[in-house]
């Protein structure tokens, strides 16, 4: 690990105390003053940084590289619109719930997918990824392969009017995406994140060392799917539609997130951010060249694995002290 | 019963040219412990430089892999020399995720020069041509891709087998550090494997364009089925990755012959419940 072993000074840490109340106002209080499109950009911009966070808590950490993440986002999506539509649960006590069934499934998956190792793990991943794909192709309830809508009385008893929905749908993200990026904080700076920092640097080394990796792994494997689950139902009740090309999405919900992570800056908690960021901002000006988008895009994270394969962050972290998420430890006195 | 015999042996073609796919994904991380996500779109880019030729010159799809061939080769030596030997070490991230943005990025690129549009080669008299025996009728492309990817992996057997460079090569598979050390450029070695799987990349390339459609987006899931083939077959044998390249056409078959909507997941199934019964996979011969 390149951070030395020093606890924030008390200025930078007033500082960015300051910084982060700043911002998470302006966040909490967007409705009064995002104008038109701009709520939804935010929102959306709000649920790839939880995405973001989480496949960096996967790949980054526990050095799990998923490219099947997909395969909870849309189980996800798919476990709202089934208990709503099908078993009459309130949409609000569905959305948790479908976090829970996301993470419940990933034991099984997990078992299989952790036969697997490194390279092998990804492609593994992106296999079951596509049976789920597959199979709700068959789920006739829901439309099978063209999909369904979420029906208007449901939509509804969140609120009539449309304006207050989106509202309501906008806190939930943002509370999910605080949710995440506290919780992952907290998480690093526990015992937890401390096995984990250790197994990013050298995963032998952390064995010998009494971390228990498989363990380590797997919890951070359920932990992910649980909320990238809570996440997926949440972007399909934006959308009011769900099918299992859409919800199971390798483009938009793995590829996109893993260009966000490499960019911005893997194994940090900054990186993904900063990279949601930039990937946001290069949308708004060069969306519209299509493929030729995709390929700058492409060749941007191949360009940063290969020169800089701490991202962008990872520039600036080794020039400067500043943490936003210091995380560091004091080393034990003796 | 016709009908499933015949979905059997249809499987049983196909896995043939999975077992191609997987031939070049075995031998790169049989040799660098080094999986190229990119190997499905390689494949694609394959059955569209066929395209391209075919189009320009009106030969048949099987002469331009006297062009295809080499290019790929090259094309692969150079670059894996030039960036995929920056990212193989102990740490497997940086080829994982710098294959993944070449993938995305010959997908688009493919996309950009060819369209969307779904393309199939025509073999000429080959495509329709037909063997028939008793009551089952099989065609003869298919029967041929299969007698090609059978004695392509002979023959990348016996190289790898008899001569010095075939030598080298497994040497490398089995301690590259060491291999180093006895004075072998490993830098070179490396590049000669990437040559040579881009090599069976360009034919199983131009074989699928005759067999199937393809568009460029169709590269990924062929990456799947070869990963799936390497898998079953078990690590390190090349042989094993033509039974699992049969095995997970043979699902195909049968679950398309139950439902057209089941072939790919068939395929998917049987190769989780191998995975969980037998994840060293049926032939193995090397740990991951």
């Amino acid at each position: 690990m390149n951070s030395p072993l020093v606890a924030p000074t008390s200025r930078s840490s007033s500082f960015r105390l300051f910084f982060l109340l700043a911002i998470l106002i302006g966040l909490c209080s967007g409705p009064f003053w995002m104008k038109g499109g701009m709520q939804q950009t935010f929102a959306e911009f709000l649920i790839y940084l939880a995405l973001a966070q989480l496949w960096n808590l996967l790949a980054g950490y526990a050095g799990l590289i998923s490219i099947g993440q997909q395969a909870f986002v849309g189980l996800g999506g798919y476990a709202l619109f089934s208990m709503s539509m099908l078993a009459g649960v309130p949409v609000l006590l569905a959305l948790p719930l479908a976090g829970v069934i996301a993470a419940i499934v990933a034991f099984p998956t997990a078992l299989i997918a952790f036969r697997l190792s490194g390279p092998h793990f990804a492609i593994g991943t992106w296999v079951i990824a596509e049976v789920f794909r597959l199979v709700f192709a068959q789920f006739s309830a829901m439309g099978g392969g063209s999909g369904t809508s979420l029906p208007a009385g449901i939509v509804k008893t969140i609120s009539s009017v449309r304006g207050t929905r989106e509202d309501i749908i906008y806190w939930l993200v943002l509370a999910t995406s605080l949710v995440v990026v506290a919780g992952i904080w907290w998480l690093m700076r526990s015992r937890m994140g401390l096995g984990l920092a250790a197994m990013r640097d050298d995963e032998l080394a952390a064995q010998s060392a009494g971390v228990i990796t498989t363990r380590l792994k797997f919890s951070v494997y359920i932990i992910a799917a649980g909320f990238t689950g809570l996440l997926g139902a949440l972007i399909f009740l934006q959308k009011l539609r769900i099918s299992p090309e859409a919800a199971f999405s390798v483009n938009d919900w793995t590829v996109f997130v893993i260009f966000m992570v490499v960019i911005g800056g893997i194994g940090s908690l900054e990186g993904p951010i900063l990279g949601c960021i930039v990937f946001f901002v290069l949308r708004e000006f060069f969306a519209e060249f299509g493929t030729w988008y995709m390929i700058g895009l492409g060749a941007l994270s191949v360009g940063v694995m290969i020169y800089a394969p701490k991202g962008i962050w990872g520039l600036i972290s080794s020039r400067t002290q500043f943490r936003l998420f210091p995380i560091t430890q004091k080393p034990p006195t003796h | 019963m016709t009908e499933i015999i015949n979905s059997i042996l249809q499987g049983l073609l196909l896995g043939g040219l999975y077992g191609l796919f997987a031939a070049g994904l075995s031998l790169m991380f049989g040799v660098m412990r080094f999986i190229n996500l990119a190997h499905g779109d390689f494949i694609v880019a394959a059955a569209f430089g066929a395209f391209a030729i075919v189009s320009a010159t009106g030969l048949n799809p099987l002469v331009s892999l006297v062009l295809l061939v080499p290019g790929f080769a090259f094309a692969g030596y150079c670059i894996q020399r030039v960036v995929l030997n920056r990212v193989i070490g102990r740490d497997i991230m940086p080829g994982i995720l710098v294959t993944f943005g070449f993938s995305v990025m010959l997908q688009n690129l493919m996309l950009e020069v060819f369209s969307a549009n779904s393309q199939r080669l025509d073999a000429g008299w080959l495509s329709t041509a037909s063997v028939t025996v008793g009551s089952i009728s099989v065609g003869l492309a298919p029967l041929l891709t299969f007698a090609i990817a059978v004695a392509l992996l002979g023959g990348l057997g016996a190289f790898l087998a008899h001569t010095s460079t075939g030598r080298l090569l497994r040497a490398t598979s089995d301690d590259s550090e060491a291999v180093g050390l006895m004075g072998a450029d490993r830098k070179h070695l490396f590049a000669l494997a990437t040559a040579l799987a881009s090599g069976i990349v360009a034919r199983a390339g131009v074989l699928m364009a005759i067999k199937t459609n393809f568009d460029p987006s169709a590269g990924p899931i062929r990456l799947l089925f070869a990963f799936e083939a390497v898998i079953i077959g078990g690590l390190g044998s090349l042989w094993g990755t033509l039974i699992g390249g049969i095995v997970l056409g043979v699902a195909q078959g049968i679950g398309a012959a139950i439902d057209p909507g089941y072939q790919i997941l068939a395929g998917h199934v049987v190769f989780l419940i191998i995975l969980v019964m037998r994840p060293q996979g049926l032939f193995a011969r090397q740990k991951s």
